[in-house]
């Protein structure tokens, strides 16, 4: 398990610099390669680096299944500018890729790691066929339900425990919509109802269509670096203070169901690495997987910043609003930005280096210092991510 | 030569032995974006199109938007011959679901002329009707097109190479 960094032979490690292109709901005018290029330029840039000299270990976070192609990490370094050095792929989300990264850096191994994940959901013509294959092939494949009967599945079980309704879950929806609005990189920004979102079709009960995060399209670079080149260069840096990621289950039949387990083996890891006591008051922003609404809430719980069941107060009282003691998904979340999906964990964390470097805007919360990102694989996995960043 | 290790039967293979078995429909529509578009646009038209690096000053085909040697963006566009010289070559006796041709196909790396600094190209076929004692690596070869209205805008539209008298 990974320790804080400690004595002369761990070394800090910042983001030096973070490249979006995207997202939309599909990127149909740029291939993949195009689209990641685009996304490492702006990262690079921001980072004051050149990619061909200065960085020395590229990491690209995808899939076979999702890209089309066997053995798609062959394809990954030409445009990170990795051509003929060393790049590795790993087939899960972005931050997973950076606590590799993290790895690399800390122990003194590499000064400088770019991280990238991508989305291109659009070239996928059967989509949910390719989320149906990640079931379990001898039992829950066998259904012909779709994979999101999987979330309402985990919806139902975290209500009926902690008794949290419908019009509370549709809430989260609505903020995180909305917030979408300001956020140049969202997709789906827009001003809905909580009736907009009940009304929607039933998907697969308790869940409905508002709920669930539609598929976009985009890329992130992200440039990692230790604490002698954050000196020699003009950027700002965002040191990672806690990184961590754990699987609960693959087996439906022994999940837990209510509690989002994966959430809390994270947060116990980070924590520690970040000496977090208690969450709710060291951290100031909080990005959190919302792939399913209900999600948000439950990701909080299991992540210990509430009791479990209680999150639904704080964001009925407006607390998770940007102009609340505690923002929740200030960027949009997935629903608002679009789910990414192995990119979804570098979206969170966009939004933190935004938030805490002062470039965002209108979205800006007042006072930021720290940050905490929480990524989900999604169905059908009990797989997350964890980040803690922070200016200072 | 004998066969290696032991053959399962058909029967043995999926009757005797319990499994389960499943066959996804997994399809996929790949965007070529901006360079490869140009390129397969290009194809349609008969011609090959490469792109020039301002900063290395590299022709390289197919065209692509940036350069991954220098990682300058590449914009311009650059009208190549359908001639070039086979870089290496096979004759390949089976096929992707394993049977046997009797007349080899052969793959052979193309290296476009007028590509510059170091040679690039594709992987394309040869004509079947070159003698097989004849093809060498740096055969100088030109392109076989499918007539303008079958063509589709892809690969394909080239139907292969064949040998260029000296």
């Amino acid at each position: 398990m990974l320790e804080q960094p400690k004595g002369e032979t761990m070394k800090r490690v910042a983001i030096i610099g973070v490249g979006v292109e995207g997202f939309r709901p599909a990127i149909r005018d740029l291939s993949y390669k195009e689209m990641v290029y685009r996304a490492a330029v702006k990262a690079y840039t921001k980072a004051d680096i050149n990619p061909r000299e200065e960085v020395d270990t590229f990491i690209s976070c995808e899939e076979d299944f999702s890209m089309g192609t066997s053995i798609t990490d062959e394809y990954a370094p030409d445009q990170l500018g990795g051509a003929q050095r060393s790049v590795q792929t790993i087939t899960g989300d972005g931050i997973q890729g950076m606590a590799a990264a993290y790895m690399q850096i800390a122990t003194g191994m590499f000064d400088v790691a770019v991280v990238e994940a991508q989305s291109r959901i659009s070239d996928m013509l059967t989509p949910n066929q390719i989320q149906h294959f990640a079931l379990d092939p001898i039992f829950v494949r066998q259904f012909d339900s779709t994979h999101h009967s999987i979330a309402a599945l985990e919806k139902q079980a975290y209500q009926h425990a902690f008794g949290v309704s419908d019009e509370v879950i549709a809430e989260v929806a609505v903020k995180n919509y909305q917030n979408a609005i300001l956020n140049p990189i969202a997709a789906y920004g827009m001003k809905a109802t909580k009736e907009d979102i009940l009304d929607t079709e039933v998907v697969s009960s308790p869940l409905r269509e508002g709920e669930i995060a539609e598929h976009a399209d985009g890329a992130i670079v992200v440039v990692m670096a230790n604490e002698d080149v954050v000196k020699q260069k003009n950027v700002i840096p965002v040191w990672i203070k806690g990184i961590s990621y754990a699987t609960n289950t693959p087996n439906v039949e022994t999940r837990d169901w209510k509690t989002a387990k994966y959430a809390t083996l994270c947060a116990d890891r980070a924590f520690k690495m970040a000496e977090i006591t208690n969450p709710a008051s060291q951290i100031d922003i909080f990005e959190i997987d919302d792939t399913y609404a209900f999600k948000e809430l439950q990701h909080l719980e299991a992540l210990g910043v509430f009791k479990f069941g209680e999150a639904s107060k704080a964001l009925t009282d407006g607390r998770f609003n940007r102009s609340g003691d505690l923002p929740v998904n200030v960027s949009g979340g997935v629903l608002g930005v679009g789910n990414g999906h192995d990119a979804n964990g570098l979206q969170r964390i966009a939004e933190l280096v935004a938030q805490l470097t002062g470039e965002a805007g209108r979205r800006s919360v007042s006072g930021a210092k720290t940050g905490l990102a929480f990524s989900w694989r999604g169905v059908p996995t009990t797989a997350g991510a964890l980040a803690i960043l922070s200016a200072e | 030569m004998k066969v290696r290790g032991t053959k399962l039967s058909h029967d043995e293979y999926m009757n005797q032995v319990i499994s389960v078995d499943h066959h996804p429909e997994i399809e996929y529509a790949w965007a070529t974006g901006i360079a490869i578009s140009k390129f397969l646009e290009g194809l349609k038209q008969g011609k090959i199109y490469g792109a020039k690096c301002n900063d290395c000053n590299r022709i390289v085909c197919p065209p692509r938007i940036f350069c991954e040697e220098c990682f300058s963006p590449m914009v311009e566009y650059v009208e190549l011959p359908d001639t070039g010289v086979v870089n290496t070559f096979s004759l390949a006796y089976i096929r992707t679901d394993a049977s046997r041709r009797e007349k080899p196909e052969i793959p052979a790396v193309i290296d476009i002329d007028g590509t510059t600094l170091t040679p690039s190209g594709f992987l394309h076929l040869l004509d079947e009707n070159i003698p097989h004692d004849q093809i060498k690596v740096g055969m100088k070869v030109k392109a076989v097109w499918r007539p303008e209205a079958e063509r589709t805008g892809s690969i394909t539209d080239i139907m292969y190479f064949t040998k260029l008298e000296d």
